[in-house]
């Protein structure tokens, strides 16, 4: 396109720790011996992998109670969509807003994202690259802040312990729940962009 | 080596990425291990999901979907996952999840209850559910059938399933004021209480379900005797004002007491379900059985105000019986109303007596036997009367005793009712006495009686006309003599009189002398040389000068 040569027509590979370029055929950085490969190795197989993984966790994640109340002795369990549903009905919307957003809106964001990704790199499409790397950018970002509904239940259950008052304990749903954001930065950290890009290279 | 998914442009690596595209990445157990987790999940949740039933209540008041819980012995056996109402709107749909294990819940007598805080006559229950909120109850049955809607109670039942203690089943007329709950007594201690009640299937009367706690079910024989201890009874018969009570709960509530006859030599402890009859009140509960009522009925010819039903019937004194019916009847020969009085007598309660006359009576079917042994009575003059029991209220009462002197009477063996003749009561007896004192009277010779008193009459005129001529004139003669004897009498006695005068005169003669005399002996005493020699000068008497009183004699030496 604009004349540079394709790494793969010189028959050389970047080292991705320390950028020396190597030989093709080589395993490791001559330099710093860490491992070198073209792309990231079996990156759509284990991108689908976690992303399954995510996908399965995420049911349990939303049916299981996150989180247990008690408070003089009335007790009662939470899941998420039953607590953003409390919070929306005593009237405090901005609340409900945020831990919607935060647990169900980004999580399927980036099952959506990924699963299009994958796909379309699969397929080999050329459609709309460059917003997809951009897409792909901004799954990376907000991957740090899926984990905020687990903070959020960790540290209510370590403050709000008055034994016969009011506990708030964890259930086993936020596990899940972690785990699911565990699995999705997973599954965007395996995939490489490069390959929204190779199917531009086939055809040139 | 590179797993890109760009085609390879050489040959020779061709091969090598088919054998990788088979192998199996290790990755993929990453996947595996979540559905395993997620499938074993669900496998759980579906084990441990047990049977959904709904409860219908009244009201849904302190239910709540998804929160409440369904208890047993405090241990949640399930959750409420839904309310509804009713397709007519009269009652509330729970549907509950029960758990896994909560199997036996879903028998058929299984029971659903709202546990509310609760203030009774029997207590308060139910506060730690203030805080809490409300919870649903249950309790497991024993039937073998199992089923999916249940009727809620709303009130909670007395007896948990499985507490130890024996049912019993008591019959009577009315439920009066019982309830379900009501305290069972056993001499003054509650020792039970009314489980359930419902009518007899005829209609007739109402079936009490009772529960007796467990050591004390043991009382409960086969000649126990229950009787309806609710509230205050205040009974005004024949033989008085009676006021009788149990317990202070049992005014309120009502309840029921039992007790054994005193002599019941072969009773043995009650099976469960065993029946019993309630009785009115104690007295008629401990008295012996009375076995098969007899029908009797009477005739009387008088005015039957005061016989009341169920006033009693005497044999001799022993109360064997009680008035059923009281009627008129018709005589178009002698135009007269007269009363018929039908009864039940209790040929048991005669008692040895019965025994004996029984063995005495021979074959035949009981009915049999009891007219031919009336007949005997009546035949040596059983006749039945109407007595007054009680004089200030009038309270009549039918007697039955021998009367040799009663008229014979024909009597049907076959008839039934038997009929007993009568003859008057009290009161007509009373008149008929009278009446015969009356003609004894009018027997009596009264006309002669009377021409002999008037001619003893006349003779006691004639002397009293004596007396008045010849004895009282002389008599008043007699009377003015006594009269002027006593006025000379009065004359001579009298302040002023001449007698008088001198007798005080002779008195004062007899006065001065006696005093000489005492001088004279005292001088005497001091010189008794005198009677020789004479007065001396020096021891001269002073007695003319000295006062009357003999102290003056110490003063004559001064003189």
């Amino acid at each position: 396109m604009n004349g540079i040569p394709f790494a793969h027509e010189k028959g050389v590979v970047l080292c991705h720790t320390c950028g020396y370029v190597c030989q093709e055929d080589a395993h490791e950085c001559p330099r710093c011996e860490s491992p070198v490969h073209k792309r990231k190795p079996n990156s759509i197989t284990r991108t689908w992998a976690f992303l399954i993984a995510g996908l399965i966790f995420y049911i349990p994640a939303n049916l299981m109670p996150v989180m247990y109340t008690s408070l003089l002795s009335n007790n009662s369990q939470n899941t998420i969509m039953s607590g953003v549903l409390e919070f929306l009905e005593s009237g405090s919307w901005d609340i409900a807003l945020l831990i919607f957003i935060a647990s169900v809106v980004v999580p399927c964001i980036k099952f959506l994202v990924l699963g299009t990704l994958l796909i379309t790199c699969q397929r080999r499409s050329r459609w709309a690259m460059r917003e997809r790397s951009r897409l792909y950018r901004f799954i990376e970002l907000i991957g740090y802040w899926s984990m905020l509904d687990v903070l959020v239940v960790a540290l209510v259950a370590a403050l709000v312990q008055f034994r016969g008052l009011s506990t708030i304990e964890p259930r086993i749903g936020i596990l899940f729940f972690g785990l699911v954001v565990v699995m999705t930065m997973f599954a965007a950290m395996s995939f490489d962009p490069r390959l929204i890009w190779d199917a531009e290279v086939e055809d040139v | 080596m590179s797993d890109n998914a760009l085609p390879p442009s050489s040959a020779p690596t061709r091969p090598e990425i088919k054998r990788r595209r088979i192998r199996l990445s290790l990755v993929w157990l990453v996947p595996i291990v979540a559905a395993l987790v997620g499938l074993s999940m669900v496998v759980h949740d579906w084990m441990s999901v047990g049977p959904k039933i709904t409860v219908s209540f009244l009201t849904a008041e302190g239910l709540e979907a998804n929160k409440t819980q369904v208890k047993y012995k405090n241990v949640v056996i399930g959750t409420v996952t839904a309310i509804t109402l009713s397709e007519d709107r009269t009652h509330i749909q729970a549907t509950i999840e029960l758990n896994n294990s909560a199997g036996p819940f879903t028998r058929a007598d299984s029971q659903y209850w709202v546990v509310r805080p609760r203030i009774g006559a029997h207590g308060i229950s139910g506060v730690d559910t203030l805080l809490s909120g409300a919870f649903i109850g249950a309790d497991a049955g024993s039937s073998n059938d199992t089923a999916k809607d249940f009727v809620g109670l709303e009130t909670p039942p007395p007896v948990t399933f499985g507490e130890k203690g024996k049912r019993f089943v008591l019959h009577t007329d009315d439920l009066g004021s019982l309830d379900i709950g009501s305290p069972v007594y056993y001499r003054r201690i509650q020792v039970g209480q009314v489980v359930s009640y419902d009518l007899s299937k005829d209609g007739k009367g109402v079936d009490i379900q009772i529960f007796i706690n467990a050591p004390n079910d043991q009382y409960i024989t086969t000649d126990t005797r229950f009787w309806n201890a609710s509230g205050i009874d205040v009974t005004v018969g024949a033989a008085g004002l009676k006021v009788d009570t149990q317990s202070l709960t049992s005014i309120i509530s009502g309840g029921i007491a039992f007790r054994e006859p005193n002599y019941s030599p072969d009773a043995k402890a009650a099976d469960e379900n065993a029946e019993f009859t309630i009785f009115g009140d104690q007295q008629t509960a401990l008295a012996p059985p009375d076995g098969e009522p007899r029908y009797i009925r009477m005739r009387f010819n008088q005015s039957l105000r005061g016989l009341v039903v169920n006033a009693p019937v005497d044999f001799l004194g022993v109360n064997i019986g009680r008035v059923v019916s009281v009627d008129l009847d018709y005589d178009p020969k002698t135009n007269t109303f007269p009363g018929v009085v039908g009864a039940v007598i209790y040929p048991k309660r005669l008692g040895a007596a019965n025994d004996k006359l029984q063995q005495i009576a021979g074959g035949g079917t009981d009915d049999e036997k009891s007219a031919r042994i009336l007949g005997g009575f009546i035949a040596s003059g059983l006749r039945a009367q109407v007595r007054n029991g009680n004089l200030l209220t009038g309270q009549l009462y039918i007697a039955m005793d021998f009367e040799p002197t009663a008229p014979k009477v024909a009597y049907n063996p076959k008839a039934r009712p038997l009929e007993i003749p009568t003859v008057a009561g009290s009161f007509d007896k009373l008149q008929e006495q009278l009446q015969a004192f009356v003609d004894k009277l009018s027997k009596l010779p009264i006309d002669e009686l009377v021409g002999n008193l008037n001619g003893s009459l006349s003779e006691l005129q004639k002397t009293i006309k004596q007396v008045n001529g010849d004895v009282l004139p002389q008599m008043r003669g007699t009377l003015k003599q006594v009269q002027t004897t006593l006025t000379t009498a009065n004359e001579s006695l009298s302040e002023d009189s001449p007698a008088r005068q001198q007798l005080g005169q002779a008195m004062d003669e007899v006065q001065r002398t006696a005093r000489s005399v005492r001088v004279l002996t005292d001088f005497l005493s001091r010189h008794p040389e005198a009677l020789i020699r004479g007065r001396t000068g020096d021891a001269a008497p002073g007695s003319y000068k000295a006062p009357s009183s003999s102290r003056a004699i110490d003063l004559e030496p001064q003189q």
